[in-house]
């Protein structure tokens, strides 16, 4: 069995966001880049499948500009077996890498797509959900735990109610949350035998999808700002300055 | 004339507190006309708590076995189908509205505005990216259907006072037999919901074990708060995940909001920027949570917790 994982490059989450002053996007240049936490942790869980026997190779994906191919490096250093670069100079919305991720699966073929549950930048929560569908296989977001056997896969879900157990006809699509599983760190040998992985790039026209954005993003804001709090002495200023507000 | 179509949540027979939210989202597009559907085994103990909302004009009720439990892959077809006619499909930024919203708008081949959090006009939204650090404002195309999720904190509840009629609909799809239930693991607790309490008591990575947290639930118990937690408190164990307040855990808005022991990384101050009055307690001074604070008390949480108990009486 063959595993595609969606691997994108966001800014890093320690970066504190500035909006540009004319409200025309956030301050991207010159920013720390860095893979998704999610899809990190969705290549890691990958890569375990892999270790178990289950799987037999794990393919990376990214869609971005031609400058991602180090960002590639990182996740064939972790140990995917090859990666797909789908070269995209522009944003690419979640239904477009929805349709573009179809693609893919329709010549690759694998029984399982892991996918973060969502990307940092964007926090949309969409891309998983929507390539299943597409595809008309099932899906098993905000994974927890995954265990594959006779092919099916038995999903533990986080759920606003606590935790939901599905159990899933492969191929299927599965997205990740947090505590899915710790990433590995990736060790200098890894990065040298990475260096000969292949990567096989694709322009976004070849594929030939519909990749029109239908959301036109018209401002940026910075959110607004709470109001200068106190700071209390002890625990008898605290009460009084709740009952002022009247919260006692 | 906008036209709405709202995916009611459900548990155990109860609508989801979110879906109140959805309809004031949605009545602040002008003169829209709001409808809710309801996905059970038996919609009807749900479909009448949904008729029974501020500003509902019909509740449609699918009743079907294969509903006992709402799958993504099972609501969306038919939502597609329903949404025949409709000018906006919303649903609730829940853990449900977030896995099925996007398969709808698949099937409508459009695109999705995730957690709404204002509505400039029928077409006009905005929303929270990179875990809320900025708002941008979207523009959705009007000639297509307008799929979004309603990002709960940012709306107060539509009030009851309804009176809309239940019609029971089968959309007529074939459903998916590829997924199977298992199971719900719930955790069992007296305390209010998280999601939806007016006051809540967060616990984190200071609060130092398991054992330890009964410390925060003796105060929101005094308190009639819910409990909630930081990442770093979910992670190491001390409590379950359901109560992870943050980016990727719940976006809450209570009244009060007591924060005990934690750091307050940007991911977990995205999930309380709406909350009414935001109380720290955190040994370290320079901890991040401070900045956001109304109200911040710097010292021991194991020697403070007990003494705010007692001064509550």
């Amino acid at each position: 069995m063959k595993i595609l994982v969606g691997f994108k490059r966001v800014v890093d989450y320690n970066v504190r966001i500035q909006v540009k002053p004319d409200g025309s996007g956030v301050v991207t240049d010159g920013v720390k880049l860095s893979a998704n936490p999610f899809d990190e942790i969705a290549l890691e869980e990958a890569l375990r499948l892999r270790e178990k026997g289950v799987a037999e190779e794990v393919i990376v994906v990214t869609i971005a500009p031609a400058d991602a191919q180090a960002h590639l490096r990182n996740g064939l250093a972790m140990g995917a077996n090859r990666a797909i670069h789908v070269v995209a100079d522009t944003e690419v919305q979640p239904l477009t890498a929805a349709r573009i991720l179809l693609k893919l699966v329709e010549e690759e073929q694998p029984g399982l797509v892991l996918l973060g549950k969502q990307a940092i930048d964007d926090d949309a929560n969409q891309t998983g959900q929507m390539l299943a569908t597409l595809w008309g296989r099932p899906q098993a977001t905000f994974a927890s735990e995954v265990t594959v056997a006779d092919g099916r896969a038995t999903v533990t879900r986080e759920v606003d109610a606590g935790l939901e157990v599905l159990d899933v006809e492969l191929p299927a699509v599965v997205t990740t949350d947090l505590r899915l599983n710790e990433p590995r760190f990736i060790k200098l040998p890894d990065i040298m035998k990475a260096k000969s992985k292949p990567i096989r790039t694709v322009a976004l026209d070849e594929l030939g999808v519909d990749a029109a954005n239908h959301l036109e993003a018209t401002a940026f804001a910075p959110p607004p700002k709470r109001g200068k709090g106190v700071m209390v002495g002890d625990v008898a200023e605290l009460v009084s300055a709740l009952k002022a507000k009247g919260l006692l | 004339m906008s036209k709405i179509l709202i995916i009611a949540d459900h548990l155990g027979g109860t609508l989801n507190p979110a879906v109140a939210k959805c309809v004031t989202a949605a009545r602040a597009i002008d003169g829209a006309q709001i409808h809710i559907a309801v996905f059970a085994d038996q919609p009807d103990t749900v479909a009448t708590q949904a008729a029974a909302l501020d500003g509902v004009g019909k509740v449609l009720a699918v009743a079907n076995p294969a509903h006992a439990n709402l799958l993504a892959q099972a609501v969306a077809p038919q939502v597609a189908k329903l949404a025949e006619g409709y000018s906006h499909v919303f649903g609730p930024s829940t853990t449900f509205g977030k896995d099925v919203m996007p398969c709808i708008a698949a099937l409508l081949g459009v695109a999705q505005v995730s957690d709404v959090m204002g509505v400039e006009s029928s077409h006009v939204f905005t929303r929270p990216i990179y875990a809320g650090n900025a708002i941008v404002t979207v523009k959705a195309p009007a000639d297509q259907t307008v799929v979004a999720t309603i990002r709960a904190a940012s709306w107060s509840s539509a009030s009851d006072g309804g009176k809309a009629s239940v019609e029971a609909v089968d959309p007529g799809v074939d459903l998916p037999g590829h997924t199977r239930f298992v199971e719900l693991r719930q955790g069992k607790s007296d305390r209010p919901d998280l999601a939806s309490a007016p006051r809540v008591v967060s616990g984190g990575r200071g609060v130092g074990s398991k054992e330890n947290f009964d410390i925060v639930y003796s105060l929101a118990d005094k308190l009639g708060a819910a409990v909630g937690a930081s990442r770093a408190a979910v992670d190491a164990g001390y409590v379950p995940n359901e109560l992870q307040v943050g980016q990727t855990g719940k976006i809450i808005a209570p009244e009060l909001y007591v924060a005990v022991g934690i750091s307050g990384a940007i991911q977990h101050l995205t999930g309380i920027k709406d909350a009414g009055t935001i109380v720290a307690i955190n040994k370290d001074a320079d901890a991040p949570i401070f900045e956001v604070a109304d109200i911040g008390l710097v010292g021991d949480l194991f020697k403070l917790l007990p003494e705010l108990e007692a001064a509550l009486g």
